[in-house]
């Protein structure tokens, strides 16, 4: 059976690629099974979305554990634990990387053994979350890399998912994706079937038996805001509000009460400040600040600009 | 007839499209949405004759699905976890009224805390309003199952109404290929709906029972209901057996995965069912005598074909993907109940808590849950029973509990 696991922001189309290339597999013949896995998150959150197919029916469900293939549409994900993109990756995983760094580079800062291969190929865009024709051109790669999947079946699955969308819609991420199936053709077949789990010589799971703890400690309860402040929602901001503060009038009140996270505070003398580990850049503040005072600047410009900051003056930013 | 690649929720909306549903009552939740979206959309396009009408809550709901199908018209309906509980008063109103309609259910677990993601706990609390309750394992028994559910809804010798139930996110997000019937057939399959005594109309009083009732005449009539839903066990077989010879696939009441020979077994149900099948490949290559027992009727308890799937068996490990606060799975209780004074009967009845909220059983959980149960058997005495939980997610919570302390104290709130 191959296993494999789609990773991207919210907004980039990593259902659309888990779908083509299930669509693509299905073409070719294959049981498939495809699915997307987000909760409550919103655009610009990590997600992930995978795909299974074999030559017979499939009962395996749910997350994929141990991927043959992973698929990184957004390189800024890697080093984001909660995006779990190297979940389950072991020397037999081929990671594909959407990314302008070479593959030496990210096998010497992951330090992994198994096969990574990069796809310099999209261009920078404004707004991350829009990164054009990423899913169809990650499908296509994959598509190459798994290396049973015939050009055709590929053609027709985008034709298939993408139809509704019109004519012209298909033919950009079918050039996409043909252009990124060509990229990758060194690489034809590099992924492969991975077996079934074994009955006879397996790790066992580690158990543990739940103690009874009072309620003090056992109650989920949520009585006060802020309760959430290791959960790094900043890390779905794909363009961060950035405050003038020549031009703010000190109003006090309007961007931090629309904020609809609580992340703008404001101090005595009616200075409001960006939380950034928490802003999940909604730009909510930015279309409601009276003076227009609050620009909207994409996030990887802005961090971009901030290590270069902290390169020449050696101080964190 | 075409073979394509569906989510369980476009397989639902399919269910509904082919059985002709005339009035579909809507509210929206989380992992449903997509179900009544798509019938949306087919009435908007003229693919689909019907008549959607959002409501302002799921209580409001059903009771919409229950006074339509009063009148005698094909009524569907869809809901999740919160809006299934937030309806129950009218999930008991509904059956009572012996009004068949078909709800789909896509189980998700209940707060608090909030989930998204699957588990039984919401359509258990279901178990015992007059619904009468499938399971489904795949997205082709989504689509297949709805339109079971109308025949036994509408068949006179039962009248109440049925939920289909698939779960959240392992099977509404999750395509698969599935079989589209042709149209035709299935139009033949489900046939029109006969209300023959079914026909409330405004300006046609009718009663069959005053509006308060004391308790002799209130439990005939509550009685009466029990008794259809166990008329619908056998009633089910017939239908069963119609849609077989029909579609060439087939749903029995319990459904079983080399049972027969096996001296332990699984029993599961949903959509997880499936993992434990691919378990007992797996275990079967390693020489064990296992298979998987898989009821696919809750609702009626399909007792009789339990007692005599796990008659002699040596032991039976129940994984509940659900929990019964205070007392523990659902289903091994009531297996219990069934099995209890049989001669027959599996010495050693295991349970297991497993897959909450959507929490994932792994292939080596089940290898195991049959090691477990292996050595309990062996041992001659059931295990405790056990939640699928390993220390490293123990930690996990300690580590958010630690956050949670510290996030406390800086809170103002020391103690």
């Amino acid at each position: 059976m191959y296993r494999i696991r789609f990773h991207g922001r919210g907004g980039q189309g990593m259902k659309t690629a888990s779908r083509i290339l299930g669509s693509a597999f299905f073409e070719a013949g294959y049981e498939v099974q495809d699915a997307p896995r987000y909760g409550a998150e919103r655009r610009g959150a990590p997600i992930f979305a995978y795909v299974r197919a074999a030559r017979e029916p499939i009962n395996e469900r749910g997350i994929i554990q141990h991927p043959d293939l992973v698929i990184v549409a957004d390189d800024t994900l890697v080093p984001v634990p909660a995006s779990g993109v190297l979940a389950g990756v072991s020397a037999c995983t081929v990671l594909l990387i959407n990314s302008t760094e070479a593959a030496d580079v990210w096998q010497h800062r992951l330090n992994i053994s198994g096969p990574i291969i990069t796809l310099p190929v999209a261009a920078e865009v404004e707004d991350r979350a829009d990164l054009p024709y990423i899913g169809a051109t990650c499908a296509g790669a994959a598509a190459q890399l798994i290396g049973v999947i015939p050009q055709q079946a590929l053609i027709h699955a985008i034709e298939t998912e993408l139809g509704g969308l019109g004519s012209a819609v298909v033919e950009r991420n079918l050039e996409n994706a043909l252009a990124a199936y060509e990229l990758v053709a060194p690489h034809h077949g590099l992924a492969s079937e991975g077996a079934a789990p074994h009955a006879q010589d397996y790790e066992r799971p580690d158990w543990a038996d739940l103690p009874l703890e009072t309620a003090r400690i056992s109650a989920p309860t949520i009585y006060a805001a802020a309760n959430s402040i290791e959960v790094r929602t900043g890390l779905w901001r794909t363009l961060r509000p950035v405050i003038d503060y020549s031009r703010c009038n000190r109003c006090w009140w309007v961007c931090s009460t629309f904020c609809p996270d609580g992340a703008i505070a404001v101090s005595a003398d009616g200075q409001p400040q960006i939380d950034y580990d928490h802003c999940k850049g909604c730009m909510v503040c930015v279309a409601q600040c009276p003076p227009h005072a609050i620009a909207a600047i994409p996030e990887h410009q802005a961090q971009a600009e901030e290590s270069q900051l902290a390169g020449t003056t050696g101080d964190p930013p | 007839m075409s073979r394509t690649l569906l989510t369980g929720n476009g397989a639902a909306a399919w269910g509904a499209r082919l059985a002709h549903a005339d009035y579909i009552p809507a509210f929206p939740i989380t992992p449903q949405t997509e179900i009544i979206e798509t019938l949306a959309q087919w009435i908007d396009t003229g693919q689909m004759d019907s008549r959607l009408v959002t409501l302002e809550s799921e209580h409001s709901m059903i009771t919409a699905a229950g006074g339509a199908a009063a009148t005698g018209v094909r009524v569907f309906s869809a809901t999740s976890s919160q809006g299934l509980l937030y309806a129950m008063e009218m999930l008991y109103t509904v059956a009572g009224w012996r009004t068949p309609f078909v709800l789909v259910n896509v189980s998700r677990g209940l707060s608090a805390p909030i989930t998204l993601e699957a588990d039984h706990n919401d359509v258990m609390a279901a178990r015992d309003c007059g619904f009468l309750q499938l399971h489904c394992a795949t997205c082709q028994e989504v689509l297949d199952n709805t339109l079971i559910a109308y025949r036994l809804a509408e068949d006179e010798r039962v009248r109440l109404p049925v939920i289909v139930n698939l779960d959240g996110f392992y099977l509404s997000f999750t395509r698969e290929p599935v079989i589209i019937p042709d149209p035709q057939e299935t139009t033949a399959f489900v046939g029109p709906f006969n209300p023959a005594s079914i026909h409330f109309r405004a300006s046609a009083p009718e009663s069959q029972a005053v509006a308060v009732l004391g308790g002799a005449p209130y439990s005939y009539f509550r009685y009466e209901l029990h008794l259809a839903a166990q008329n619908a066990l056998s009633v089910y077989d017939e239908i069963r057996a119609e849609f077989r010879e029909t579609f060439g696939r087939d749903y029995p009441a319990v459904d079983a995965y080399h049972a027969e020979d096996a001296e332990l077994v699984f029993v599961m149900l949903g959509s997880f069912a499936t993992k434990a099948r691919a378990a007992v490949d797996q275990l079967r290559e390693a020489g064990w005598s296992i298979g998987l027992v898989q009821p696919h009727l809750l609702r009626p308890f399909p007792e009789p074909l339990l007692q005599q799937l796990l008659a002699g068996k040596r032991g039976v490990a129940v994984i509940d993907q659900n929990l019964s606060m205070g007392k523990g799975g659902v289903l091994h209780t009531e297996l219990a109940a069934a099995l209890y004074g049989h001669p027959d009967a599996p010495p050693v009845l295991a349970s297991f808590i497993g897959g909450l909220g959507g929490r994932d059983i792994t292939a080596e959980e089940f290898f195991e849950i049959a090691r477990v149960l292996r050595d309990a058997v062996s041992a001659g005495r059931a295990p405790l029973p056990r939640l699928l939980y390993t220390r490293d997610e123990l930690l996990e919570i300690r580590k958010l509990q630690a956050v949670a302390h510290v996030e406390r104290k800086e809170l103002g709130k020391t103690t």
